[in-house]
């Protein structure tokens, strides 16, 4: 199994919603939104835009940066735990409005984690399947309602990645991946709402299992942490991502952070986080992919510069 | 093996350096529910007690109520300190 990280994309809606904007509907401060969270301004769509809008957005923007055309993919991957409930699931629009009419096309219908487990199980497919777009597609502004603990957190966004056996940018060494379903109450939305997350258990899981998912991952390649150029990880909350940091002994700059600017979009982070990244000239070296989120699911991806 | 009562004033004194504040005087009060600390606290006091008791703390056990309180705390800590 041998699979390359070729490119990334995404896209944000347009309007910015300030702490200042939300503070007012909310009945709190922009400071104590901010102290709360880190997150200064999210991005939310407009009323008619839906999870599936963004994820063609950024499917397209992820095609044209890796000079890959539509109708080459082997395999489409959506993530999207925002989209409406049924079916079938935005994989299917998304495929069509790509020009795709008989490619497999997969939803994976998991918040937060959910892209980084399309990511790993594109690393696995892309042999088979050829080129594996992963999208990761959030409408998280119309889960969201009048709790200021949940309502301040979450943004609109959609990520992309391209995957391929093909030799790429970065490598794809290994991935860990963890489910435990007695925490599912924690983090919740039924698709009526309104989102229920008990922040206390969230936290304390999170601020554990990240970073043990990454020791276990990097510890399988021999890899430190102190090694890693990069952790592109969910933007969940910048006081959490900090923790992280702190917990794999390196410093904060390792840790790639826009979540002030997006709010947490969900599924959709890791791969907006990891497309501004690339966008960067980023220096070479180990990048590290990790998310944890309902259900609670989590997991970490290590990829390597170069062939 | 800590009595029971230099178990909870090492507890106590945990309590107070994450919070920067005293930890309340009786010890069943909730220590988020008062405000005293927030959810990020909560994986740093249960690295404090890792630390300071020579334990590890399963993350099965990784329940808050079982840090809840000095009281909560000092009850785990009975069940599962040798």
């Amino acid at each position: 199994m041998t699979a390359y990280l070729h490119g990334f994309g995404a896209h944000l809606p347009e309007r910015v919603v300030a702490n200042a904007e939300l503070a007012e509907q909310l009945g709190c401060t922009a400071e104590w939104i901010e102290k709360a969270s880190g997150i200064q301004e999210r991005r939310w769509g407009a009323p008619e835009t839906t999870a599936a809008d963004m994820g063609v957005a950024a499917a397209e923007d992820c095609l044209r940066k890796a000079g890959i055309a539509a109708n080459t993919l082997g395999m489409l991957i959506v993530a999207s735990g925002s989209d409406a409930r049924g079916f079938p699931g935005p994989a299917a629009e998304v495929a069509a409005r790509l020009g795709l009419d008989s490619t497999p096309a997969l939803d994976v219908p998991m918040a937060s984690a959910g892209s980084l487990f399309g990511l790993a199980l594109a690393m696995r497919l892309a042999e088979t399947q050829g080129d594996v777009l992963v999208v990761a597609a959030e409408k998280m502004s119309a889960v969201i309602e009048s709790d200021p603990n949940t309502a301040i957190l979450f943004g609109d966004g959609a990520g992309a990645a391209l995957v391929s056996a093909r030799p790429g940018r970065w490598r794809m060494l290994d991935a860990v991946l963890h489910t435990d379903g007695q925490y599912r109450a924690d983090l919740a939305f039924d698709g009526t709402g309104p989102l229920r997350m008990n922040g206390l258990t969230v936290i304390l899981q999170a601020a554990r299992k990240i970073p043990s998912s990454i020791t276990e991952v990097l510890g399988r390649q021999n890899i430190s942490a102190q090694q890693v150029a990069v952790f592109l990880l969910h933007q969940a909350n910048l006081n959490l991502l900090t923790r992280v940091a702190k917990s794999l002994g390196v410093g904060p700059e390792k840790v790639f952070a826009n979540v002030q600017r997006y709010g947490n979009t969900s599924s959709a982070s890791m791969l907006i986080a990891a497309s501004e990244w690339s966008e960067a000239n980023p220096e070479p070296g180990p990048i590290v992919f990790s998310a944890f989120g309902a259900g609670f699911h989590w997991g970490a991806l290590v990829a390597v510069s170069g062939f | 093996m800590p009595t029971d009562s230099d178990r909870r004033q090492r507890l106590r004194r945990l309590v107070q350096e994450i919070a920067g504040k005293p930890a309340p005087d009786d010890e069943q009060e909730s220590l988020f529910e008062s405000g005293l600390l927030d959810s990020f606290a909560l994986p740093d006091l249960v690295s404090a007690i890792e630390k300071e008791f020579g334990m590890k703390v399963p993350d099965s056990d990784l329940n808050p109520r079982k840090f809840d309180s000095i009281a909560r705390m000092d009850a785990y800590l009975a069940d599962h300190m040798e």
